[in-house]
C-alpha cells in the first residue's frame, strides 16, 4: 500500500459526505426546542427609525419575540468589541444598536416564532416609520471627496511613488491612458449565511455558523456578550461557498446568539437570498492606467490610481494599484488609491480582493499599448519583464511566469494569431484571442495543529481552519499521511471547531501554507517520538541508526527505505507500552528566510471568444491558464480551484454587477435569477496547466497557495479577446451584449 | 408569506366552483412562479386551490387537424412530446430555449400563460410598483430599466412579459381555451394577454371565476421554416433582452405566409400583422426583412438602460427570418441529433 500522497490527485476525502448529504451546513442541525428567527430589513437606505410597531406581529399565535433596537438587551458599547480579526479601520456595524440606517436591507428587527414561515409572514406586519434622509450610493457623483483610507492590516501599503512618472510620461514617445470602471458585485456563495444557536444549561453556548474562521466568530461574540471563551463553542465543519463573506462574523450570528441568550434556547437564523446583497460585496471601482513606452516597449512611465468606494462606517479598502509596481519593470511608477464614503455596509474581500479589479485595468491597459506599438502583446510583457519586486525592491523567492506564458502560448496556439481585429470570422461569429498576466500573494501566518495517534494506527490531526470548498480536509489528510507513512484511510483531519488549536481564518490564499505546515510539524514532531519508541523495541534492527536515515512508509519505520530493516508504528508503541501518542504545535513563518524576498504567485492566461457580429452576444469558448504556484499538493483538487476562478472570471467579464438602483440606494437584482452568474452553457473548453516551481523560501513544503490566483486576469484576457474580435473596446465591466451594438 | 388555506379539487368544475368562493383564491400547479410571489410577500392568495389531480395532463389531436394541449401537461412534456417536435418545432424550441430543466418540469402550460413578469420592482416590496399595488407609481420608469419594454408601455407601467413559449403561441395563432361559471369559451392569444394601460395590476382577460383548460394550436404548425432566437445575457437561465419567433410558410424563395411574434419587449407577446403584411407575396430579400423590422418598431420607446433593445430588437428580427428562410439552425439541430444517435 502506498503512503506517498502529496502531489498525487486524491479524491476529496469530504467527497462522499458532501453529495450523501451526510456533511450537514450550520442551517441543518436539529437540535430539541429549536425555534426559527427571522431578519426584517431596512426599506431606506438612510436616515432612521421613527417609530416601529411590532405589535400586530406579536399577536401572532408561536410568534416568541420580536428583538428590534427598541428592546435590545445592552451589550458592549466599545467599537473594539464589535470588530474582528479582518474588520478595516472604523466603527463596525452594531445590529440593532439604534434607529439609525445606514444602508439599505440593514437588518432593524429578528422575529423568533415557532416556524420559518410564521416567522417571515410576521415580519411583514411589523410597521416601520422612516425618517428619510437623503442618501449617496453613487460613487462616480462623489469620486471628488475621494480620501486616501486609513491602512489596513495584512494589506501591503501602497508604495511611494519612484522617479517622476508624470514627467516620464509627458516625454514617453508612446503614450497610452483609459479609465477602466467595474461594478458592485456580490459573493453569492451557494449556501446562504445561517447560524443555529443552541444556547445550552449554564449559559454556555454552542453556535453551528457558516463562517471562514470559527474562532473570529467565537471571540468576536465572547467580546459583545461578555462571555468567556470557553462558554462559546463555535462550529461549522462544513461551508458551501464562501469567497471571502464568510471572514468577518456577519450579523446573523449576532442576532442568533442575542435571540438564544434571551430566550434560553436554541435559535436558528438564516438569511434568505435577496438578504445575501445586504452585506459585504466587492466594491465598485474606477481606475486609470496611464502607460508611458519607448518605441520598443519598454515601459518608461506607469500610473494607476483608483477610486473605490466604502461605508460611511469603516474604511475598506483592497491592494487594486499595488500589482502594477512589482510585476513589470519600470522606474517611473505612481501608484494611489483613494476610496469614497456611500451609503452601502462594508465592501468585503471578496476572491483575489483588488488583484481581481488591479490587473483587469492594468492588464487591459497593456493590451491597448501593445496594439499602440504595434508588438504582440506576450512580446511586451516580455520586454518588461522583471526579476525583482520593485515596490519591496527585493528578488522574487521564485517566479516562474516566463515559463507561464511560453506554456500557456504553446498550448493555446498563440503564435497562430494575427493581431488584426476582426480579422478571423465564422459566419456571423468574430472570432478574438486576447492574454493577461495574473499575479497573487503567497503568506504563511501562524497556525496551530494537534496530532493524535493510536496504537492501532488511527491517526487524527485537528487544526481550527475551514474547508470553505477548496479541499483543506483532503490536503491536510495527505500531508499527514505522508510525513507519518499511514493509509490515507487511517488519517482524519478535523476542522471548523474553535476548541481545536489556533488557526487564522481561511483566505489570503494562505491556508494551505499555514495550517499545512503545522500538520507537517506536528506530524514531525510524532515521527521523533515514534523513532525513539522503535530504537527502544528489544533487538531493534534500527538501534544505532540516526532519525535522518529513516523512512516512515507503509506504517513502519525502516531504515534507509529498507522494508527488512524496520519497526511497524504498532510495535514500537505496543513495546513502549503507550496506547496513544500526542503532540500539538504551532508554526509560523521564518522571516529571517522569507523577507529577503518578494513572494508571489503567477499566471498567464489565454481566452477566445466568439461575438456575434450584429446581435453582440459573447461566448467564451477556449480559456488556457498556466498557473507557477509553487508546489501542488493535489493536482485534481488545485485544477478543480482554478476551474472555479475562470468560471468566475468568465462572469466578471461578461455578467456580473450587483445594479444599485440610486433613487432608493438599493441593490435592486437582488436574486439569482437577475444577478448573472457563469451557467453549464456559458463555459466551454477550460485548459489549467501548472508549471513546475520550486520554492522552498515560502514555506519548508513550498506551498504558495491556490484561492486567488485563478481568477487574477481572467477578466482581462478576455477582454482583450472581445476587442481582436470586435475592434472595439468596453472598458466597464461586465461586457454585457448591449455595450457591442 | 401569509398563512393560507389549501384546498384540493379534483375536476375543473370542482375547480371553478372553489374559486367563485373566494377572490383572494389562486390556483396552484407547478408553483414555480407563484410560490416566489408569495415569499416575497407579493401574492398573498387567502386559499390555494391545488389543480394539479385536473384531468387536463393529455395532448391530443383536435377534429381541425391541430393539438390539444391539456393546460397541466408540463413545458418538458410538451417540449418533448413527438408530435410537437415534429408538427410544430418553433413552439418546441422556445419552450426549451426558457428556464432550466428542473422548472420546465415542474411548470405547466397554464401556469407559463399565467406567469408574471421579472421586473425587479414588482418583487421588491420597498419599492412602489403600480403592478403590485396600483396608484403606487412605476418605480422602473426613472429605475434600471435595462429589461423593461419599448412598445405598448404606458405611463403607469413598463414591464415586460417573461415567457418564451408564449411567444411562440403567439406566432402559432394558438387559441386558449377557459372554463367559467358561464361554460367555456376560447381566446385568441392574441387577446389573453394585456397591455399595461392604466391598469397594469391585470396581466389577462382571464376573468376571476375561469380556469385555463387547454391551449390549442391550430393545424398549420410552420414546421418547415421557423425560428425562435433569444437573445439574453447568458446562454441559459435568463430572460429575453429580446426574443423572436418566426414563422415562414415557404414557396419556394417566395414567402407565402409570414408570422412575426417578440417577446421581451413588452407586456405582451408582440405581434405586428402590418409588419408580418410586408413580407407576405414577396421572396425572401434581407432588405424586406430589414423594412419589416423598421416597421415593427416605428412605435418604440426607449428608457435610460434600455434604448438598445430598440436597434437590437431590429436586427433580432433580420436574424430570425433568415434563420427561417435558409433554416439554417434545423440543419445543425438535425446534425446534433444525428451526433447523438451516433453516440448512443
Amino acid at each position: 500500500m502506498p503512503t506517498n500522497y502529496i502531489g498525487k490527485p486524491i479524491n476529496r476525502v469530504d467527497g462522499a459526505a458532501k453529495v450523501t448529504g451526510a456533511a450537514r451546513y450550520a442551517a441543518e442541525y436539529k437540535v430539541p426546542n429549536l425555534v426559527y428567527g427571522f431578519v426584517l430589513s431596512s426599506a431606506i437606505a438612510r436616515g432612521r427609525i421613527a417609530r416601529i410597531d411590532a405589535s400586530e406581529a406579536l399577536r401572532l399565535p408561536g410568534v416568541l419575540q420580536i428583538f428590534t433596537h427598541e428592546n435590545a438587551p445592552r451589550l458592549a458599547q466599545s467599537d473594539e468589541s464589535y470588530t474582528d480579526q479582518i474588520a478595516p479601520p472604523g466603527s463596525p456595524f452594531r445590529p440593532l444598536h439604534d434607529g439609525v440606517i445606514k444602508f439599505s436591507a440593514q437588518p432593524i428587527a429578528l422575529v423568533v416564532a415557532d416556524n420559518l414561515e410564521l416567522a417571515r409572514y410576521a415580519s411583514t406586519l411589523i410597521r416601520v416609520d422612516y425618517e428619510s434622509e437623503l442618501h449617496s450610493t453613487d460613487l462616480k457623483d462623489k469620486r471628488e471627496d475621494a480620501y486616501v483610507p486609513k491602512p489596513r492590516t495584512l494589506i501591503p501599503p501602497v508604495p511611494e511613488p519612484r522617479g517622476d512618472a508624470d514627467k516620464a510620461y509627458a516625454k514617453a514617445a508612446i503614450q497610452f491612458e483609459a479609465e477602466y470602471v467595474s461594478p458592485f458585485e456580490h459573493h453569492n456563495p451557494m449556501e446562504p449565511f445561517a447560524t443555529t444557536a443552541v444556547w445550552e444549561a449554564g449559559g454556555r453556548m454552542t453556535i453551528y455558523d457558516k463562517t471562514q474562521g470559527v474562532q473570529n466568530v467565537q471571540e468576536y461574540i465572547c467580546r459583545i456578550f461578555d462571555l468567556p471563551k470557553n462558554d462559546v463553542r463555535v462550529v461549522s465543519p462544513f461551508v458551501g461557498g464562501a469567497f471571502g463573506s464568510g471572514l468577518r462574523p456577519q450579523y446573523q450570528v449576532f442576532l442568533a446568539v442575542l435571540a438564544a441568550r434571551e430566550l434560553k434556547r436554541p435559535v436558528k437564523v438564516s438569511l434568505t437570498r435577496q438578504q445575501m446583497f445586504s452585506f459585504g460585496h466587492r466594491p465598485e471601482t474606477l481606475q486609470r492606467v496611464a502607460l508611458g513606452a519607448a518605441p520598443d516597449g519598454a515601459l518608461e512611465a506607469l500610473m494607476h490610481t483608483a477610486i473605490s468606494e466604502t461605508s460611511c462606517f469603516e474604511d475598506y479598502s483592497e491592494p487594486v494599484v499595488q500589482w502594477s509596481g512589482k510585476l513589470y519593470r519600470c522606474d517611473n511608477t505612481r501608484l494611489e488609491h483613494k476610496v469614497v464614503q456611500i451609503d452601502v455596509n462594508t465592501p468585503m474581500d471578496m476572491r483575489a480582493p483588488g488583484a481581481a479589479w488591479g490587473l483587469y485595468a492594468l492588464e487591459c491597459a497593456m493590451d491597448e499599448l501593445a496594439y499602440k506599438l504595434e508588438i504582440d502583446p506576450v512580446e511586451l510583457r516580455l520586454k518588461n519583464y522583471t526579476e525583482t519586486d520593485l515596490n519591496e525592491n527585493k528578488p522574487y523567492s521564485s517566479k516562474e511566469l516566463r515559463e507561464c506564458y511560453r506554456q500557456g502560448a504553446e498550448k493555446f496556439g498563440w503564435a497562430r494569431r494575427n493581431p488584426k481585429p476582426r480579422s478571423i470570422k465564422d459566419g456571423d461569429q468574430l472570432i478574438g484571442w486576447g492574454m493577461a498576466t495574473g499575479i497573487w500573494e503567497t503568506e504563511q501566518l501562524m497556525a496551530g495543529a494537534k496530532a493524535v495517534l493510536t496504537a492501532e494506527g488511527k491517526l487524527d490531526v485537528s487544526s481550527a481552519t475551514s474547508d470553505i470548498g477548496t479541499g483543506t480536509y483532503t490536503i491536510m489528510t495527505q500531508i499527514a499521511a505522508e510525513t507519518l507513512g499511514l493509509p490515507l484511510e487511517n488519517v482524519t483531519f478535523g476542522l471548523g471547531d474553535s476548541t481545536m488549536p489556533q488557526s487564522p481564518v481561511e483566505g489570503g490564499s494562505f491556508t494551505a501554507a499555514t495550517v499545512g505546515s503545522a500538520v507537517k510539524a506536528v506530524c514531525d514532531q510524532l515521527r521523533e517520538k515514534l523513532f525513539k519508541l522503535a530504537q527502544n523495541v528489544a533487538n531493534s534492527p534500527l538501534a544505532g541508526a540516526s532519525f535522518e536515515t529513516v523512512t516512515f512508509s507503509d506504517g513502519r519505520i525502516q531504515f534507509n527505505g529498507d522494508a527488512a530493516r524496520s519497526v511497524s508504528i504498532a510495535d514500537a508503541m505496543r513495546h513502549g507500552g503507550i496506547g496513544r501518542i500526542e503532540g500539538e504545535v504551532t508554526t509560523g513563518p521564518d522571516p529571517k528566510k522569507q523577507s529577503q524576498y518578494s513572494r508571489k504567485s503567477h499566471s498567464a492566461i489565454f481566452a477566445e471568444v466568439k461575438v456575434d457580429q450584429d446581435l453582440g452576444s459573447i461566448r467564451v469558448t477556449r480559456v488556457v491558464s498556466a498557473i507557477a504556484a509553487g508546489r501542488i499538493l493535489n493536482p485534481k483538487t488545485a485544477r478543480s480551484q482554478v476551474m472555479g476562478a475562470i468560471v468566475w472570471g468568465i462572469g466578471m467579464a461578461l455578467e456580473e454587477e450587483t445594479v444599485m438602483d440610486q433613487t432608493f440606494g438599493r441593490f435592486i437584482n437582488h436574486n439569482l435569477g437577475e444577478y448573472h452568474v457563469p451557467v453549464n452553457a456559458d463555459v466551454h473548453e477550460i485548459d489549467v496547466i501548472f508549471v513546475e516551481e520550486n520554492d522552498l523560501i515560502v514555506n519548508p513544503l513550498g506551498i504558495k497557495g491556490l484561492g486567488e490566483i485563478g481568477i487574477v486576469g481572467v477578466a482581462a484576457a478576455i477582454a482583450n479577446a472581445v476587442y481582436h474580435a470586435t475592434g472595439k473596446r468596453v472598458r466597464d465591466l461586465p461586457i454585457t451584449l448591449d455595450k457591442l451594438l | 408569506m401569509n398563512n393560507f388555506s389549501y384546498t384540493r379539487v379534483v375536476d375543473v368544475a370542482g375547480a371553478v366552483n372553489e374559486m367563485a368562493k373566494d377572490g383572494a383564491a389562486k390556483f396552484i400547479a407547478g408553483g414555480t412562479n407563484l410560490i416566489d410571489l408569495m415569499k416575497e410577500n407579493v401574492a398573498r392568495p387567502s386559499r390555494l386551490i391545488d389543480i394539479t389531480r385536473l384531468p387536463l395532463d393529455k395532448i391530443e389531436e383536435t377534429a381541425d387537424g391541430g393539438l390539444r394541449i391539456g393546460a397541466l401537461v408540463t413545458n418538458s412534456d410538451v417540449a418533448y412530446n413527438k408530435q410537437i417536435e415534429k408538427r410544430y418545432p418553433l413552439l418546441s424550441q422556445a419552450i426549451l430555449a426558457g428556464a432550466s430543466p428542473q422548472l420546465r418540469n415542474m411548470a405547466t402550460t397554464g401556469g407559463n400563460l399565467m406567469q408574471r413578469t421579472r421586473c425587479y420592482y414588482f418583487y421588491d416590496t420597498a419599492t412602489p410598483c403600480n403592478k403590485r399595488e396600483p396608484g403606487t407609481g412605476c418605480s422602473a420608469i426613472d429605475g434600471f430599466n435595462r429589461i423593461h419594454a419599448i412598445l405598448g408601455i404606458s405611463e403607469h407601467c413598463i414591464a415586460t412579459h417573461p415567457s418564451d413559449m408564449c411567444v411562440a403561441l403567439a406566432a402559432l395563432e394558438a387559441t386558449v381555451q377557459v372554463r367559467g361559471k358561464n361554460g367555456d369559451r376560447a381566446i385568441p392569444f392574441a387577446e389573453f394577454h394585456r397591455l399595461p394601460g392604466d391598469t397594469p395590476q391585470i396581466d389577462t382577460n382571464l376573468q376571476a371565476d375561469e380556469i385555463i383548460t387547454s391551449v390549442e394550436l391550430p393545424a398549420k404548425g410552420f414546421a418547415e421554416h421557423f425560428s425562435y432566437l433569444k437573445i439574453r445575457d447568458r446562454a441559459s437561465y435568463a430572460f429575453a433582452l429580446v426574443s423572436v419567433a418566426a414563422a415562414l410558410e415557404m414557396d419556394g424563395s417566395r414567402i407565402k405566409e409570414a408570422r412575426l411574434a417578440l417577446g421581451g419587449i413588452a407586456h405582451k407577446p408582440w405581434r405586428d400583422t402590418e409588419a408580418e403584411a410586408m413580407l407576405n407575396g414577396k421572396d425572401y430579400a434581407v432588405e424586406n426583412t430589414q423594412k419589416a423590422a423598421e416597421a415593427i418598431v416605428r412605435g418604440a420607446r426607449g428608457f435610460r438602460y434600455n434604448s438598445f433593445k430598440i436597434e437590437l430588437t431590429k436586427r433580432a428580427v433580420v436574424r430570425a427570418l433568415r434563420q427561417a428562410a435558409e433554416m439554417e439552425q434545423k440543419q445543425y439541430a438535425d446534425k446534433l441529433h444525428r451526433k447523438a444517435d451516433q453516440s448512443r
